[in-house]
């Protein structure tokens, strides 16, 4: 398959950047998107050219490194995977691909298509655990948990930490990624007793790095590759509630 | 000649680590806060480590290469752990488990280690439940479990196919509060170069600051490397991209001895090769095989037809099926250890059997375990491995068996370690897949992450204070020394130098060849002539590297092609070791297979008169000889038998 690709090229943080076209042929269809960009490095390697720097790790969909924004999509035109899981067969044969960073005010751009995360780091520091000490725990059969309250925190759990919510939404919020946590320790016993607590901290957080906030557009949810529901947005918001009402 | 003391605490085997807690120094906790260490990884070991001194009161700074810690590839691990729980009441205990691990590491491990493992595991579910890891449950409400290979009983805890990522979750939300308490500093973005020891002992490392290129030093009472396993020598192989063995080398070079590098496990279940282009391979996690049968065509033309697309699984007919796993291990059937079920398949792909359009493949199939349980049990199981496959192959598993073939995939090998995993060199401990420690020559499935969360949570926390007792007298450490000077211009020295060939290869030219020679002369199975080529090889391709590989860009900024130079450097001398290995293990074990050493039915056949112990290798410098040192297994509690599945 043969690709004309808009790169958006940035040499760090400080510079401006801009997209680059380069064509690209003898694609074949079972590549991934990610192994198309390798293609594509080792050729401007071999030409002298500096390779397009983008971050990557696991690629199985499920470290969250790798992101992307391709032809105005999180993750590419695929439903429900990551870039690292986004294959050539989901393009046309000469197709134009525009590629781009994350755009955020919570993520800038470090390099080319790298952009800084830690701000959800600190996000989780603010209060996205269970206050248990190594070696403090009762048998793990202790407290039954009703089978349907573990498959909503594991559905909530399954969030890898990409970033394509913050992504996707118009106000860069980050509340998807949030309430995935929130929801996901609020659904179980052990994580109830923190759960005002938590909530309060993480959105405080959240805000003081940058991220706007929820309009309730619904669009992360489509952009997720891990198919997080906003049902976790509406329980974070009744945690909210809760803690503004304790407070 | 390195002295190897496994330090194995006196008693009887069930007393040992009681023993152990029991008489171990201990710190106070004002010289706590006054004792720093270094953790280098944030999977599961390192997390758990680093995240446990840090509620104990020890100042520690942790290290990855990745954005955030999260990203460790612990996070990729699917199907389970493992912990003699005997929540199924089928029979299992904490001596099972030992027994299970030792057998299925084809006794090489050692005793006291292993029973430790079997032990804490239990403590390792209590743990990750009460940081509110979601494992699969019953409709009562208790924890459910599976099966995995070479073994009788369901003792896998699960939390759907995901169970690393939840796993690593919970030990980096614990380690999320130890940074917000600021007893743990966090270092992303950050790749461990050079190991610093001052006056013999580990007090230190180099780092490259990945995204402003800058060389950094730190410094601590003690140095806990967790930085994963090697399997990436191999190029192809399920680890994640960056996965590498830098860090250990380093630390090899610096005096810690690597130990049985040669054992490399090959996961039978992966999808299988489809190009030269491709960059890693993915695993299908091993508890598919709970339910689903391994086959291949009994008719070498249907394997034919299949191959050339004229025929799919469909069309062959149950009796036309070889369901060689079942037909040659009927005790344990689809659910034989890794190192056997790999090679089984191998060989049915060698005989012409394969249906892959390659000839390098088999079918894993779903079709039985539907018709008995239903389609919705099944996607409760494993949807997100179907859906997986699916995106990567275009092939729905749930109408046609799915395609697989062994692959890379873990390394039992790594630095050698004492029982309180201490290194040869005083205070540097290695944890998780970096060390060697428990699973001999094969690993069972669901037993690599209760390993990197017991060396983390309840390993390290005790054996580490034992050390740094004999530490409270000694101030911070001093990094403007001349050791610190020494390793930060090794580094920057090796740096210059990648940066200087100019050559006209890029990097991953390099490590695909290197992965071609592991494959083909040290992979699934081995023989002396095939490794002393693949020695030869290896020498030729690492001259070839520093005359001829090309790293754009420059150091002073991120540079991922400058990253992977370095990595694929000490692959080329790593691999190397490996072979080494390899050729001087004249026997057949577990995962090191030797065609020279098999029974009459291609079972692996050991030498335990010559080969009962742990190859402990030590560097001797550029170009010498590594010399070899042998710590002897003696098994007291256990009897040792010819491995049989049968
Ligand atoms: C696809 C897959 C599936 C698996 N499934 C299972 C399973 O179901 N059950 C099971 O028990 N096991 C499984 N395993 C094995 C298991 O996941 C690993 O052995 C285990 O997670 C390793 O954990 P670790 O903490 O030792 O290292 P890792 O999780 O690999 O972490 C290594 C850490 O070290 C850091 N690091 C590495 N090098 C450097 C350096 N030079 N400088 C700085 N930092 C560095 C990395 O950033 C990372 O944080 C699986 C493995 C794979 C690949
Ligand atoms: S590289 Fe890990 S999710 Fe894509």
């Amino acid at each position: 398959m043969k690709f004309t690709l808009k790169i958006w090229r940035q040499k760090d943080s400080r510079s401006k950047g801009k997209f680059e076209t380069y064509q690209i042929d003898n694609i074949p269809s079972d590549a991934s998107f990610l192994e198309m960009l390798d293609i594509l490095n080792d050729e401007l390697i071999r030409k002298g050219e500096e390779p397009v720097a983008f971050d990557h790790d696991c690629r199985e969909g499920i470290c969250g490194m790798c992101s992307l924004h391709i032809n105005g999509r999180a993750h590419g035109p695929d439903e429900d995977v990551t870039t690292c899981q986004l294959f050539m067969r989901k393009f046309k044969d000469g197709e134009t691909i525009w590629v781009e960073p994350w755009r955020a005010k919570g993520f800038p751009v470090i390099k080319d298509l790298i952009v800084d995360r830690s701000a959800f780091d600190k996000i989780l520091q603010a209060g996205g655990y269970i206050s248990v000490n190594t070696g403090n725990a009762p048998d793990a059969n202790a407290i039954p948990i009703p089978k349907d309250d573990a498959d909503v925190a594991m559905d909530a759990a399954t969030c890898i930490g990409c970033g394509a919510c913050v992504a996707t939404c118009k106000n860069s919020s980050a509340m998807l990624f949030v309430a995935a946590k929130v929801s996901h320790l609020a659904h179980l016993p052990q994580g109830k007793i923190e759960a005002t607590r938590r909530v309060k901290a993480m959105v405080d957080k959240m805000e003081e790095l940058g991220f706007g906030s929820c309009t309730n557009t619904g669009s992360c949810e489509v952009e997720c590759p891990k198919n997080i529901s906003i049902a976790h947005i509406a329980k974070l918001n009744r945690e909210f509630l809760k803690a503004n009402l304790e407070a | 000649m390195i002295k190897l003391d496994s330090k194995i605490p006196k008693g009887p085997l069930a007393e040992k680590w009681t023993i152990y807690k029991e008489t171990q120094k201990l710190v106070a906790p004002n010289n706590k806060r006054k004792l720093d260490i270094i953790v280098v990884g944030t999977g599961l070991a390192g997390a758990s480590a680093a995240a446990s001194f840090g509620e104990m009161g020890f100042n520690v700074k942790i290290f990855c290469y990745q954005d955030s810690p999260r990203r460790a590839h612990s996070i990729a691990a699917q199907g389970g752990i493992n912990a003699a729980k005997n929540y199924q009441n089928d029979g299992d205990s904490i001596y099972r488990l030992f027994y299970d691990t030792i057998k299925g590491g084809d006794y090489r491990s050692r005793e006291a280690n292993v029973y430790r493992l079997a032990e804490v595991s239990g403590n390792i579910i209590d743990q990750a439940v009460a940081q509110g890891v979601p494992f699969a449950r019953e409709y009562g409400g208790y924890l459910t479990n599976r099966s995995f290979g070479g073994v009788l009983v369901s003792r896998t805890f699960y939390a759907k196919g995901q169970t690393g990522q939840q796993l690593l979750l919970g030990a980096y939300s614990a380690l999320n509060r130890q940074i917000a308490a600021g007893t743990v500093k966090l270092y992303h973005r950050r790749e461990m170069l050079d190991l610093v020891v001052v006056d013999g002992k580990a007090r230190g490392i180099v780092v490259r600051n990945l995204v402003t290129g800058e060389i950094e030093r730190y410094g601590a009472h003690a140095v806990v490397l967790a930085t994963g396993g090697y399997g990436n020598v191999y190029y192809l192989s399920t680890n994640a991209m960056g996965s590498n063995g830098s860090a250990a080398w380093a630390a090899y070079k610096k005096g810690a001895a690597f130990a049985n590098p040669a054992y490399v496990q090959i996961h039978p279940t992966c999808i299988p090769l489809h190009g030269e282009f491709q960059s890693k391979l993915t695993l299908m996690s091993e508890s598919l095989r709970n339910d689903g049968r391994i086959w291949v065509p009994k008719k070498k033309e249907d394997a034919e037809a299949i191959r050339k697309g004229l025929k799919t699984a469909n069309d062959i007919p149950d009796e036309d099926r070889d369901f060689y796993l079942e037909r040659r291990y009927p005790a344990f059937g689809n659910l034989v250890p890794r190192d056997v079920a790999s090679r089984a398949a191998k060989e049915r792909c060698d005989a012409g059997y394969g249906v892959a359009p390659t000839g390098l493949g088999v079918f894993l199939d779903f079709k039985y375990a539907i018709e008995r349980l239903g389609k919705k049990k099944i996607e409760e199981r494993y949807g997100n491995l179907f859906q997986m496959y699916e995106k990567i192959t275009g092939v729905d598993p749930y109408n046609h068996p799915m395609m697989i073939y062994p692959a890379v995939h873990y390394t039992m090998g790594g630095l050698w370690v004492d029982y309180e995993l201490q290194s040869t060199i005083p205070g540097l401990f290695v944890a998780g897949e970096a060390n060697f420690s428990d699973h001999g020559a094969n690993r069972l499935g669901a037993s690599a992450l209760m390993q990197g969360l017991a060396d983390g949570y309840f390993v390290l926390p005790y054996t580490i204070q034992n050390y740094l007792a004999n530490e409270i007298y000694h101030p911070e450490i001093d990094i403007k020394t001349k050791e610190f000077d020494e390793a930060e211009k090794n580094v920057k020295d090796k740096i210059n130098k990648l940066m200087s060939v100019k050559g006209n290869e890029p990097v991953d030219h390099f490590h695909r060849e290197l992965g071609k020679i592991m494959w083909h002369y040290v992979g699934m199975s081995r023989n002396r002539e095939g490794l002393e080529k693949a020695i030869s090889e290896i020498r030729a391709l690492r001259e070839e590297f520093w005359k001829n590989v090309r790293v754009s860009g420059s150091a002073d900024n991120l540079n991922p092609e400058l990253e992977k130079a370095g990595r694929v450097a000490d692959f080329l001398e790593l691999g190397e070791l490996i072979a080494t290995d390899a050729l001087h293990r004249e026997e057949s074990c577990g995962g090191h297979f030797r065609e020279e050493y098999q029974t009459e039915e291609g079972e692996a056949l050991r030498r335990d008169d010559q080969f009962m112990y742990v190859a402990a290798w030590e560097y001797k410098g550029e170009g010498q000889m590594p010399e070899l040192n042998k710590e002897p297994l003696k098994y007291e509690n256990i009897e040792v038998k010819t491995r049989s599945y049968k």
